[in-house]
C-alpha cells in the first residue's frame, strides 16, 4: 500500500494562479481513479515566491512514500496526467517537474520561522500540534516562571524583526516589571512596505506559531489580553488567523486558565484600514483605541504607557513566530546562528531585477552577495547589478562594491541602510537611482499622517526637488539642499516614518552622486529612465531604412525614404521608445 | 433662593467654580449647564476628564448627558420623588454621614420617617426613571464625600420650587456633602448679576446683605445710615406687583433694565397690569416690548459703557469697565437714579460707583473688604470682611450661621397643572445656547439671529409622527392662557408627551402659555410645567 | 518632585511636569506652536525640540516628562538649525499675506518668522489651495493658513467636549475638517479661534475692523449668564471690534458664543439715543431735563395722593451692584416703600 500525499499551494498567490481549481481537479481525478490519497491544502503565497518566481505557481508536491516531487505551473488540465502517470504508475511527469533553480533557491536557505510554513496545513490545528506545536507554551506555562521565560528570550539574543531591532527579551523584561492592573501584548501585523509580504506569509502559512509566541510573551509580561493588528487587505491571513484562534480557544490554548495553568489570556483581532503609518507602534495603539492613526511622541514608550495608557508590548509577527522555536530548541541553539549582535535568522522578501524572487530565510550575517547570486540566482537577463535597496521605504541603497556586506542590524546601518522589516529590492543598470529615490518618496509622502511638520511638508518638498531633477529642471545646489533637508527631517520628525523617509535620498546621493550630477548638470539620465532627459536618434550608419520605426512611431516624428537612413525630429518626439524597441539593427540610440 | 437661605444661612452657591474640578461626583438636576452656563460646563467636562462621575437628572436629553455616568430622564415636576427616593436608598444602604448628622443637624429621625414611602419602586412610578438607576444614583452620590449638586431654574421654577430646594438640601445634609472644599449645594445664577442685585437688595423683604426689613433693629440701622425713615412693611415681589397693578393698587412703576412682558408668566396678565398703571417709567438700552407701555422711556448705557461691578454665581465681585461711550444722549443708570433722587428731594451724595460700593460695604460687612483697587485684576468672593481678607471660596467652613441644619420633610405633589384630554402635553420652558433671556441684547446681534433667530418647539419623534407633524412645520400651541404658532423641531431631546419652547422669542413667546401660579414661599412662577395642546396649522 | 538641569540651571518640579513646562517655570524660553497649557501634549510642530543628555536624538520638550537628573539643553546650533528648517517648511506652505491677515500682530507664526528673521525660504513649492466655504456666521476658516498644530481639534474635544472637527486625509493633503466632511455641528464657542496660533481661525465679525494699531483693550466682565467670565473688549474709534479673554481670569480664557461673539448689540442702530415721552399714544423725543422733571413730579404726586406703597420699582440683574444698590435705596429712602424687586426668579 502506497502512502500518497498531494500538497497544493494555496496561499494568496497560489489561489490567484488557480490553486482552488487545481485542488478540485486533484480531488476529482483521485476519486475517479478510486485510490486512497489524502489531499492536503498547502499554504501560502510566500511559498510561491520562495520557490522561485511567483510565475511558477501553482506549485504542487506529490509525495509517495516520503519521496517528494514538486511540479510547477500546474493548471487543472494537467492534473489528470499527473494523477495517471505519477500517482497511478509512479512515473513523474518529467517536463512538468520544477527545475534546478527551484532547488538551489531552497537549499541555500536556513529556515526557522518558515520551517513549517508550506509543509503543514495552516487551517488544521492538529497539523501544527503534530510538529510539536504548543509544546513550548505548555512548557513555559507548566514549568517556567515569567522571569525565566524572559531570561530565555534575552539569552537567545532575539531582536525585533519589525525594523528597529530592539532586543525582545529586554522589552519583555521592562514590561514585566511594570506594576499595573492591566497589560497588553500586541502583534503588529500591519505590514505596509511596498513589496513586503513576510508577515502575511507567516500568518497564512503557520498562524499557530504566532499565537503560541503571543501566549508565551503574554505570560512573560503578565498580559491578560492580546491584539493582532492586521491589515484588512490580507483577507486570507485574517480568515486563517481567526480560525486558528477559535481552534486554540477550543483546545484551551487561549481563554481561562490556559492548559490548566491558572493563566488567563485571550487574543482579539483588530483590522487596520490600510494606513502605512499604523505600523508605527504608537499610531497602531491610537488606531486600536479607535482614534485616528497618528503617532504619539516617545517617551513615554508603550512598554510604560501604551494601549489605554497601560504597559504594552508590541512585537512583530516574525519576532513572535521565532519564540516557540526558541523555547523548544533552546536559547543557545538560536544564538548559534547569526552574528555576535544579530542572532538567528531573518526572512526577506527578495524582489526586483532578480532571477528567483520570493520569500527567503537566511541566517543573520550572510553576505548580500550570497543572497543575490546563490539564492536569487543573479540578475535577470544577466544584466549588471547596480544596487540593492533594503528595508523598504525607510531603507537605503547599497552599491555593488559593498556586496560583501553581511546582512545584520549593525552592518547594514553602517552602510546607510537598515534591515527594516525585510524588504530587499535588487536594482540593475537599467534603474535610475534618482528615480528610485523619487519612487520611495512618493510612497512616504502619501503615507505621512500629516501630524508633524518635517514629515508632512518636508517629504513633499524632497519629492518636489527630486521631481524637478528627473525632469531636467534640477538646479545647482539641489543635491546639497536635499542632503541638508534630509538630515533635518530625520532628526526633527516625530515617528519612524519621517525619521527614515529621507534614507533612500541620502543613500542614493552617497553612492550615486554622479547620477544626480548628470541629471542636474548635463541634463542626462545615465540609466535612460527619466523620459524628459532622453533623446532618441537614428545612427545613420546602422540604419537600413526598413521603415519599421517610422511605422511604429505614434507621434509621426520619424521621416525617411525607404532604404535610406531615417531621422527623428526631436521637437515632435514624445520619447515613448517604440522606435528603439522595434529596430532590429540597433540603429536607434537612446541617451 | 430663600429656600436654601432658610436652611443653610445663605442662598448662594456654597462652592466656587474652581472646586468643580476636584469633585468626585457631580449631580446636575434641573440645569441645562452646557447651554445656559457653557463655561461652567467646561469645568465639569474637565472634572469628567479627571475621572469625576456625572449624574444628570432632567426631562430632556440635554448636552451634558454625553458626559454622564447616569442619565435620569424624569417627568417634569417630579424632582421631589427622585430626591426623596435617593435619600431613601442612602438611608436604607447606610450611606448617610452619621457624624455630620449628629453634630450639625436637627430633625433627622422625623425626616427619616417621612422617607419611608419613597421606595425606588414608588419613585419610579412618579418620575418614570427606572428604579435601578435611582438606586445607582443614590449610591454614587451617597457613596462620595466629595460630591456637588448643581441646579438652576429647573428646580426653582415650580409651584413646589421651595420644596424642591429643601429636598436637595436634605440630600446634601444627609451625606454631609456641604461646608467643605469640593462638596456643596450650588444654585447656578442664570443672569450676570442676579447675585449682585439680590445682595444689593432689589428684593422686597430685605435690606442690602439679606437683612430683614421687618426687624426693627435692622430698620433702625438703615434709617441711621440713610438718614431717613423707612417703611417697616415688606414690599411686593415682581409678580405680586403685577397682580396689584391689575387690582389698581399700583399707580406708578419704575422699571430699570427689565422686560417683564416677555419674562413674566402669562403675558396677557402682564400687559393688563402695565396698562392699568397710571405712570410707567422704563429705563433701558432698547425700546423693549415693555417700554412700549411706558409713559417715559429713558435711554440707558449698556454694560460696555459704564463702570461698576457684577457679582457672579460664585459670589465673586468683579469689575465692569467702560469700554466705549454710550450712543446719543443715553446715560448710565446710576447717574440717572442719583439725579432723580435729588429732584425728589433725597440727595444720595455719591459721585462715583466706587463710593456706592464703599457704602454697600459699610452696611453689609461681607463686602467690607472689597474695593475697586483690590479687584482691579481679579474679583474677590464674599464674605470678605476686611481689607486683608482673601475672600471666601466655599461657605460654612466654620459651621452654619443658624446653628444646626434642619432636615425638612417634603412630599411630592403633582404640578399645579397636569395634562388632561384637552391639554395632553406638558410644556417646559428654558433657554438655548445662543440667545439670552428676553433677547433684548442677543436678538440685536446679526450672526446670532442668522444662526438661531427662529423660535421653535422641541417635540419627540413619536408625538410628531402621531400628530402627523413634520420637522420645521408650523404648529399651534394652546394653553388655558393663550396660544402661539411656532416651528416644530422633531428631536430626541424630549420624551413623548413633553414639549419644550425656549423663552427668548417675542414673536412666539413661551410666556403666552405658561402658568403664573407661584411658589407660596418665594413667589417664583411655575415656568417649567404647564399643560398644553399642540396641533398642526 | 524631580530635579533636573535646564541649560545648567537647576529646576525642581512636580512629577509629571513636562520639560517644556519646567523650562517655562524657570523662565527659559522655548518656541512652540502646537503646545498649549490647556491641552494634552501633541508634539506635532517640532519647534520645542531640545537635547537631553543620553538621548540619541532631539526630543520635543512638550511631550517629554521631566525626570530626575535629566540634563537639558534648550538651544544649540543643531537645535536652532532644526527649528529654522521647520519654520521654513511651514512658511513654504503658508500664504504669508500678513499685510492683509486679520491675525497680524497677534500671530505666533509671524512672531517666530520675525524672531528667526526668515525672509528667504529654501523650500518654495506647491501650496495647499482651498476654496473658502463655510456657512456659519461666527468663525472664519482659512485652511491655507492652517499649520495643522491640532490645537482647535484638541480644544474642541478635550475642553469643549464637542468634537466638531477632526484631522482628515494624509500627509501634505491632511487638513482639519468635520468628521467625514459632513455638516458642521458646532456650539460656536470660538475656543478654537482663541487658541489658533495663526490666522486660520478668526472671528467673522472682526474682519477689517482693526488689528493692533489704534486698538485699546479694556478688561471687563461678560454681561450674559451668571458665570461671570472675564473678557477683554478691543476698542477702536469708540467701537468694540473684538472680544477676547485672558488666561488669568476665573474662566481661564474660555468663553461661549454669547460672550465671544454677541457684542454687536452695543452699537445696534436700534439703541435708544434720547429720552422719550408718550404724548397721545406716541413717543416724542425730549430732553433729559424735561423727562426727569416729569418723572419727579409724577412720583411725588402719586406718593402724595396714594402713599408710597402705590409706587413700585423693578430693577435688573443686568445692572451693576452699584446701580442696584442705588435703585433700591432710591425706592426705599427717597420714595419710602419696599416695593422693589428684580428678575431673579424669572
Amino acid at each position: 500500500m502506497h502512502n500518497i500525499l498531494v500538497k497544493v499551494c494555496m496561499g494568496t498567490g497560489g489561489i490567484a494562479a488557480g490553486g482552488d481549481e487545481v485542488l478540485a481537479a486533484f480531488n476529482k481525478e483521485i476519486a475517479e481513479a478510486g485510490i486512497t490519497a489524502s489531499v492536503e491544502k498547502k499554504c501560502s503565497t510566500h511559498q510561491v515566491g520562495c520557490r522561485g518566481l511567483c510565475a511558477k505557481d501553482v506549485l504542487v508536491d506529490v509525495i509517495i512514500n516520503d519521496r517528494k516531487v514538486t511540479y510547477q505551473h500546474v493548471r487543472p488540465e494537467m492534473v489528470s496526467r499527473i494523477v495517471k502517470e505519477h500517482i497511478l504508475e509512479n512515473v513523474p511527469v518529467a517536463e512538468l517537474v520544477a527545475g534546478d533553480d527551484y532547488h538551489n533557491f531552497h537549499d541555500k536557505q536556513f529556515k526557522v520561522v518558515l520551517s513549517d510554513c508550506g509543509s503543514i496545513d495552516p487551517e488544521d490545528i492538529d497539523a501544527y500540534i503534530a510538529v510539536e506545536g504548543y509544546t513550548s507554551a505548555q512548557k513555559v506555562l507548566g514549568s517556567m516562571s515569567p522571569e525565566e521565560t524572559t531570561d530565555l528570550i534575552k539569552r537567545s539574543g532575539l531582536r525585533g524583526r519589525g525594523g528597529a531591532g530592539f532586543p525582545t527579551g529586554t522589552k519583555w523584561e521592562i514590561a514585566g516589571k511594570q506594576v499595573s492592573d492591566r497589560k497588553y501584548i500586541i502583534c503588529n501585523a500591519d505590514e505596509g512596505d511596498p513589496g513586503a509580504f513576510m508577515d502575511r506569509s507567516v500568518i497564512e502559512g503557520n498562524p499557530h506559531a504566532v499565537i503560541e509566541g503571543m501566549i508565551i510573551g503574554a505570560y512573560a509580561i503578565g498580559a491578560y489580553k492580546g491584539y493582532v493588528y492586521i491589515r484588512a487587505e490580507y483577507p486570507l491571513a485574517v480568515e486563517r488567523l481567526r480560525k486558528a484562534l477559535d481552534d486554540a480557544r477550543r483546545r484551551n490554548f487561549l481563554g481561562k486558565s490556559i492548559m490548566g495553568s491558572g493563566f488567563d489570556f485571550d487574543i482579539l483581532v483588530k483590522l487596520g484600514a490600510g494606513a502605512f503609518v499604523c505600523g508605527e507602534e504608537t499610531a497602531l495603539i491610537a488606531s486600536i483605541e479607535g482614534q485616528r492613526g497618528m503617532p504619539r511622541a516617545k517617551p513615554p514608550f508603550p512598554v510604560y504607557q501604551g494601549l489605554w495608557g497601560k504597559p504594552t508590548v508590541i512585537n512583530n509577527v516574525e519576532t513572535l513566530a521565532n519564540v516557540s522555536y526558541i523555547v523548544r530548541k533552546g536559547a543557545e541553539w538560536f544564538a548559534s546562528f547569526g552574528t555576535e549582535k544579530s542572532k538567528g535568522t531573518k526572512v526577506f522578501a527578495l524582489t526586483g531585477k532578480i532571477k528567483n524572487s520570493g520569500l527567503i530565510e537566511v541566517p543573520m550575517g550572510i553576505p548580500l552577495r550570497q543572497i543575490i547570486y546563490d539564492i536569487g540566482g543573479g540578475i535577470e537577463g544577466d544584466r549588471q547589478f547596480k544596487a540593492v535597496q533594503t528595508g523598504g521605504p525607510s531603507g537605503g541603497c547599497i552599491p555593488a562594491d559593498l556586496l560583501d556586506t553581511p546582512v545584520d542590524f549593525e552592518s547594514l546601518a553602517k552602510v546607510g541602510s537598515i534591515v527594516g522589516s525585510g524588504g530587499m529590492v535588487v536594482l540593475d543598470e537599467t534603474d535610475c537611482m534618482v528615480n528610485i529615490a523619487k519612487f520611495f518618496l512618493e510612497f512616504t509622502r502619501g503615507e505621512s499622517c500629516g501630524k508633524c511638520v518635517p514629515c508632512r511638508i518636508g517629504t513633499k518638498r524632497l519629492l518636489e526637488i527630486l521631481e524637478r531633477i528627473t525632469k531636467g529642471e534640477g538646479r545647482p545646489g539641489d543635491i546639497e539642499l536635499l542632503e541638508n533637508m534630509s538630515v533635518d527631517i530625520k532628526m526633527a520628525s516625530l515617528c519612524g516614518l519621517g525619521q527614515t523617509a529621507p534614507n533612500p535620498v541620502l543613500s542614493t546621493i552617497k553612492y550615486f552622486r554622479h547620477e544626480y550630477e548628470a541629471h542636474i548638470n548635463d541634463k542626462k539620465c545615465p540609466a535612460g529612465v527619466c523620459r524628459d532627459l532622453l533623446t532618441y536618434m537614428v545612427l545613420p550608419d546602422a540604419c537600413k531604412g526598413c521603415g519599421a520605426c517610422l511605422r511604429a512611431c505614434p507621434a509621426k516624428a520619424i521621416t525617411g525614404e525607404k532604404k535610406k537612413p531615417h531621422a527623428i525630429d526631436p521637437s515632435v518626439c514624445i520619447k515613448c521608445g517604440a522606435c528603439f524597441d522595434v529596430c532590429k539593427f540597433k540603429a536607434v540610440k537612446k541617451e | 433662593m430663600a429656600g436654601l437661605a432658610a436652611i443653610f444661612g445663605s442662598g448662594a452657591m456654597t462652592n466656587s467654580l474652581r472646586e468643580i474640578e476636584g469633585m468626585e461626583v457631580i449631580f446636575i438636576i434641573g440645569s441645562n449647564t452646557k447651554e445656559t452656563h457653557p463655561v461652567i460646563a467646561n469645568r465639569m467636562i474637565r472634572a469628567f476628564r479627571k475621572g469625576a462621575k456625572i449624574i444628570v437628572a432632567d426631562p430632556r436629553k440635554i448636552p451634558m448627558v454625553k458626559f454622564s455616568e447616569l442619565f435620569l430622564r424624569m417627568r417634569p415636576g417630579t424632582d421631589i420623588a427622585l430626591l426623596n427616593g435617593m435619600a431613601h436608598v442612602i438611608v436604607r444602604d447606610g450611606l448617610q454621614n452619621d457624624e455630620f448628622i449628629a453634630d450639625k443637624t436637627e430633625g433627622y429621625e422625623a425626616w427619616k420617617k417621612s422617607l419611608e414611602t419613597y421606595t425606588p419602586e414608588y419613585a419610579e412610578t412618579i418620575t418614570g426613571i427606572p428604579k435601578d438607576d435611582i438606586v445607582s444614583a443614590a449610591r454614587l452620590y451617597g457613596g462620595s464625600r466629595r460630591a456637588g449638586i448643581f441646579y438652576t431654574m429647573g428646580i426653582t421654577q415650580h409651584a413646589c420650587g421651595t420644596d424642591n430646594v429643601r429636598a436637595i438640601a436634605n440630600l446634601a445634609t444627609l451625606t454631609g456633602n456641604i461646608g467643605r472644599e469640593f462638596t456643596g449645594v450650588n444654585p447656578l445664577r442664570g443672569q450676570n448679576n442676579v447675585q449682585g442685585a439680590s445682595d444689593a437688595a432689589c428684593l422686597p423683604n430685605v435690606y442690602p446683605g439679606y437683612q430683614k426689613v421687618d426687624l426693627p433693629e435692622v430698620r433702625e440701622k438703615f434709617e441711621k445710615a440713610w438718614g431717613t425713615a423707612l417703611s417697616p412693611k415688606a414690599g411686593l415681589t415682581a409678580t405680586e406687583m403685577m397682580n396689584a397693578a391689575v387690582e389698581g393698587k399700583i399707580k406708578a412703576m419704575y422699571i430699570m433694565g427689565e422686560n417683564p412682558i416677555l419674562t413674566d408668566p402669562n403675558m396677557h396678565h402682564t400687559v393688563k397690569a402695565l396698562e392699568n398703571i397710571d405712570f410707567v417709567v422704563v429705563q433701558d438700552i432698547f425700546l423693549t416690548e415693555t417700554a412700549r407701555y411706558a409713559d417715559v422711556v429713558l435711554p440707558a448705557a449698556c454694560a460696555a459703557e459704564k463702570d461698576g461691578t457684577f457679582s457672579n454665581t460664585e459670589r465673586r465681585v468683579q469689575r465692569v469697565r467702560k469700554a466705549v461711550e454710550p450712543p446719543g444722549e443715553s446715560r448710565d443708570d446710576l447717574s440717572v437714579i442719583l439725579e432723580l433722587a435729588g429732584r425728589i428731594g433725597y440727595d444720595m451724595n455719591f459721585t462715583t460707583p466706587a463710593e456706592v460700593l464703599a457704602e454697600f460695604g459699610r452696611v453689609w460687612p461681607a463686602l467690607a473688604g472689597i474695593d475697586y483697587h483690590r479687584i482691579a485684576q481679579r474679583g474677590l468672593q464674599w464674605p470678605c470682611p476686611t481689607r486683608e481678607h482673601p475672600g471666601t471660596e466655599y461657605l460654612y467652613k466654620d459651621g452654619f450661621p443658624k446653628g444646626k441644619v434642619p432636615f425638612t420633610p417634603v412630599s411630592y405633589i403633582p404640578a399645579a397643572e397636569v395634562p388632561n384630554a384637552e391639554f395632553p402635553f406638558v410644556l417646559t420652558t428654558g433657554r438655548n445656547l445662543f440667545q439670552y433671556h428676553s433677547g433684548t441684547m442677543t436678538r440685536k446681534v446679526v450672526p446670532i439671529e442668522e444662526h438661531a433667530g427662529t423660535p421653535y418647539v422641541e417635540i419627540s419623534r413619536a408625538d410628531a409622527d402621531r400628530l402627523k407633524i413634520k420637522h420645521d412645520e408650523m404648529v399651534k400651541i394652546r394653553s388655558r392662557r393663550g396660544q402661539i404658532e411656532v416651528r416644530a423641531r422633531v428631536t430626541s431631546r424630549v420624551s413623548e408627551g413633553i414639549i419644550f419652547i425656549p423663552m427668548h422669542y417675542h414673536e412666539a413667546a413661551a410666556n403666552m402659555l405658561t402658568n403664573d401660579v407661584l411658589d407660596p414661599v418665594v413667589k417664583i412662577p411655575e415656568y417649567k410645567v404647564c399643560a398644553v395642546a399642540i396641533e398642526s396649522v | 518632585m524631580v530635579t533636573l538641569k535646564i541649560n545648567n540651571i537647576e529646576a525642581v518640579v512636580p512629577e509629571g511636569t513636562t520639560v517644556l513646562e519646567a523650562a517655562r517655570k524657570a523662565g527659559i524660553y522655548i518656541p512652540a506652536l502646537c503646545q498649549h497649557p490647556k491641552l494634552t501634549p501633541f508634539g506635532g510642530c517640532r519647534l520645542c525640540l531640545v537635547e537631553i543628555k543620553g538621548m540619541p536624538r532631539p526630543v520635543t520638550s512638550c511631550t517629554t516628562p521631566a525626570a530626575e537628573g535629566m540634563e537639558v539643553a534648550t538651544t544649540s546650533p543643531v537645535i536652532e538649525r532644526l527649528r529654522r528648517t521647520v519654520l521654513e517648511l511651514i512658511l513654504s506652505d503658508h500664504p504669508n499675506d500678513c499685510m492683509v491677515c486679520e491675525q497680524a500682530g497677534s500671530c505666533t507664526l509671524q512672531e517666530l518668522a520675525y524672531e528667526y528673521g526668515i525672509r528667504e525660504n529654501r523650500f518654495e513649492g506647491e501650496r495647499r489651495k482651498y476654496a473658502r466655504k463655510d456657512g456659519n456666521p461666527f468663525i472664519e476658516r482659512d485652511l491655507e493658513k492652517c499649520i495643522m498644530c491640532g490645537r482647535c481639534v484638541k480644544i474642541c474635544d478635550e475642553v469643549q467636549g464637542v468634537e466638531a472637527i477632526e484631522f482628515g486625509y494624509r500627509g501634505f493633503d491632511a487638513k482639519i475638517c468635520t468628521p467625514f466632511e459632513e455638516d458642521l455641528d458646532c456650539e460656536f464657542c470660538g475656543q478654537c479661534v482663541s487658541v489658533c496660533p495663526t490666522g486660520a481661525l478668526t472671528g467673522k465679525l472682526w474682519s477689517k475692523k482693526g488689528r493692533q494699531l489704534g486698538v485699546r483693550e479694556v478688561d471687563s466682565t461678560c454681561p450674559y449668564c451668571g458665570t461671570g467670565c472675564m473678557l477683554t473688549y478691543h476698542v477702536k474709534d469708540n467701537e468694540i471690534v473684538r472680544v477676547t479673554s485672558k488666561e488669568d481670569g476665573l474662566n481661564e480664557g474660555l468663553l461661549c458664543v454669547k460672550g465671544r461673539f454677541a457684542y454687536k448689540y452695543v452699537n445696534s442702530p436700534d439703541r435708544l439715543r434720547k429720552p422719550l415721552i408718550k404724548k397721545d399714544g406716541v413717543f416724542v423725543e425730549t430732553s433729559w431735563d424735561d423727562a426727569l422733571d416729569l418723572i419727579a413730579d409724577k412720583l411725588k404726586e402719586v406718593k402724595a395722593e396714594h402713599g408710597p406703597d402705590a409706587i413700585a420699582g423693578l430693577s435688573s440683574a443686568r445692572c451693576t451692584n452699584e446701580e442696584n444698590y442705588a435703585f433700591q435705596k432710591f425706592i426705599r429712602a427717597a420714595i419710602g416703600t419696599n416695593n422693589v424687586d428684580h428678575c431673579a426668579r424669572l
